[in-house]
């Protein structure tokens, strides 16, 4: 198993949790300054669109997507779980802190059970190696391919 | 609650947690599906490296399990509207993100052949107990 992640590749797991916590607070804010839209009033979520809060959000999550996926070309997805969980925590710290809601002890100790989670899986390997063919290893031992 | 559908209470809650499997078996069959064909393509940094974005996009885009997976995410998408439309949020939401946390490690053991150690199992719980503190 690989033990070590470069800055970038941390950077992008920081990008996973951000951009996905932050993405859904802004798509959150502007569909309620949208209004509640319902099936006979389906022109909303177009109106929606030109709302910059909603396109924001949107804008996140497609680098949530990117970054998603990013993570999981170069480590295991058990791995990656826990980082995009932790975005729960910054939900709930973003929630008092920008929208002033009341933070109950119960969520306090939801956020230190999910900080101990990513702390755990953090410290371990990122990626399962698993055995490679013989003609793999060959190309590794002649040096191509670096 | 989940009392929404005109049946009795008995059948209205299984229903619910139908809905719920449902939403958590499909979330966890695209993870699964995006996470094996990203494995499969590679260093997604090392691919925009060589072939720059265009290429890294192409790459994945091309991936038959990408496309069924995000297929199987996107359906995960509107099951979720419809389990909303019987269940309840704050049951649906940490019931669907604790069932697909535990499903996504046993998933990643016995498909992916992840080595899911007591390490990431204690850290499945404890996202769990999280999901379900932070809901409440």
């Amino acid at each position: 198993m690989r033990h070590t992640l470069t800055t970038q590749q941390y950077l992008i797991l920081l990008c996973v949790t951000l951009t996905a916590s932050v993405g859904d607070s802004f798509l959150s804010h502007g569909m309620g300054q949208v209004g509640q839209v319902d099936l006979h009033h389906l022109g909303l979520l177009l109106h929606a669109l030109t709302n910059a809060w909603v396109i924001a959000g949107i804008v996140l999550l497609i680098g949530f997507f990117a970054s998603y996926m990013t993570a999981l070309s170069w480590a295991d997805l058990t791995f990656v779980m826990p980082a995009t969980a932790f975005g729960y925590v910054v939900v709930a710290l973003l929630s008092r802190f920008w929208l002033h809601e009341h933070l109950s002890l119960s969520r306090c100790a939801g956020i230190f059970l999910i900080v101990c989670a990513v702390g755990f899986v953090a410290n371990g390997p990122s990626r399962t190696e698993h055995e490679r063919g013989h003609h793999e290893l060959d190309v590794m031992d002649s040096g191509v391919g670096r | 609650m989940v009392g929404r559908l005109a049946v009795s209470p008995a059948a209205s809650v299984s229903a619910g947690w139908i809905c719920i499997a449902g939403v958590a078996a499909l979330a966890i069959s695209g993870e699964c599906l995006i996470a094996s064909a990203m494995r499969g393509l590679g260093d997604l940094d090392l691919i925009r490296g060589r072939s720059g974005l265009a290429g890294a996009i192409r790459a994945v885009l091309t991936s038959p399990m990408f496309l069924v997976g995000a297929f199987c995410m996107g359906f995960n998408f509107f099951a979720m509207l419809y389990t909303l439309s019987v269940v309840d949020l704050s049951l649906a939401a940490p019931a669907t993100a604790s069932l697909t946390y535990v499903g996504n490690a046993v998933a990643a053991k016995l498909f992916l052949k992840e080595n899911v150690d007591r390490r990431r199992w204690l850290a499945v719980l404890f996202v769990c107990a999280g999901v379900y503190l932070l809901s409440k």
